[in-house]
């Protein structure tokens, strides 16, 4: 029990949180009715995915926080203080999440890149020693399952669809591709998670997304893109500009009204 | 390019007279329409629930399951494209249903059961 571990889930947090976010920013927006439900089921999902991290999280820091001694002030860390009270530099999400919406293509895109390493990622998480990551992993797999199905159909519609849809495809991944590398290198408390068998070493993750990724664009008639210079730094604090907005508007309410409850 | 697709509803399905709702669609761009039929468990048959739009049988069983069974409405989906289903006419329900009316004896319930049936 540890700062990492803190660390480590709060990342895993974020991840889904800003995603889920970005994800509901299209309800009542969606290209046709049913597929604007679709999204935001998804967006569901992912910010159900981010509470149980939260949760985890805050019991953490509470344990570590409150020690016996009466010196300490006690702390009352909560889910929703994590996910309303932080700032930009503490969140951990990496920054292909964090990426603006853009087009319908650009979101499936940002779909498909994140759910195949969650899919991954949390298939190794199941293995987890601690079983509350390990059941929120096991939990979260089946969403996650139906997530990648969803949003790789969408790849192959559009990259193999017409002119104009493979266009925008072919554009959506020249954008995001520079994000991708990020998810699989390893941040300070990953690495030390991964040694304590308390966390997934993503490294380990990547060849296997790799083949998914190809298996798809190859299906979808889209040119796998060579190799960029990655962004990294989500992880680790360091942001592109997109997360102070989100912030600003996630966190607005909890800001000029603390503790509101409606 | 206006056309005009016929909204069918359950039980209501005109072949070519109007009956069911006329709903004014773009053929072009629009996707076909599709009926969705749900098993909410195990032994019960599906039932009609409503319909809904998809490009290809894939993408209906994918919405039918975001739109129809995000509250544990269901174990199985059935998808029928609408354009598959056939109606009886509303303007036959005399010759069609009228003459049932008066034949109650076509319900068993003019049978004295044994005790030992249960659950009739």
């Amino acid at each position: 029990m540890n700062d990492q571990l803190v660390n480590y889930t709060l990342h895993l947090a974020d991840d889904a949180l800003i995603l889920g976010h970005r994800n509901s920013e299209w309800c009542g927006h969606g290209p046709v009715l049913e597929q604007d439900i679709a999204i935001t089921n998804i967006s569901l999902d992912l910010i159900g995915q981010a509470r149980n991290f939260y949760q985890y999280a805050a019991e953490l820091i509470n344990q570590l926080t409150n020690p016996q001694d009466a010196a300490h002030k006690p702390s009352n860390t909560t889910e929703d203080s994590l996910a309303y009270l932080r700032d930009n530099r503490e969140f951990k999400n990496c920054l292909l999440v964090e990426q603006p919406n853009g087009d319908w293509a650009k979101t499936m895109v940002r779909q498909f890149f994140f759910s195949a390493y969650q899919f991954y990622l949390y298939q190794e998480l199941e293995k987890n020693k601690y079983e509350q990551l390990a059941a929120i992993a096991e939990k979260s797999l089946k969403e996650v399952n139906y997530h990648l199905r969803w949003s790789s159909e969408w790849v192959i519609r559009l990259g193999d669809g017409t002119e104009e849809s493979h266009k925008r495809m072919s554009s959506a991944i020249d954008e995001l591709w520079m994000y991708t590398g990020e998810m699989f290198q390893a941040a300070g408390y990953e690495l030390q998670a991964a040694n304590e068998g308390t966390g997934v070493d993503p490294s380990t993750l990547k060849n296997k997304w790799e083949e998914k990724v190809r298996e798809v664009f190859d299906e979808a008639t889209l040119h796998y893109p060579g190799n960029v210079f990655m962004q990294t730094g989500g992880k680790e604090g360091k942001h592109t500009e997109h997360l102070g907005y989100i912030l600003a508007e996630l966190q607005f309410m909890q800001r000029a009204y603390p503790n509101s409850e409606w | 390019m206006n056309n005009f697709l016929r909204k069918f509803y359950y039980g209501d399905i005109p072949e070519d007279k109007a009956g069911g709702n006329v709903v004014s669609s773009n053929a072009k761009t629009d996707w076909p329409l599709w009926e969705i039929f749900i098993r909410s468990k195990q032994g019960l048959d599906h039932k009609h629930v409503g319909s809904l739009h998809a490009a290809d049988a894939q993408m209906a069983i994918e919405n039918a399951r975001d739109v129809y069974t995000r509250r544990m409405e269901g174990v199985s989906l059935w998808v029928v494209e609408s354009k598959y289903i056939h109606a009886s006419n509303p303007d036959d329900a005399e010759s069609f249903y009228e003459p049932a009316e008066d034949k109650v004896y076509r319900h068993p319930t003019f049978y004295d059961l044994p005790d030992a049936v249960k659950h009739m």
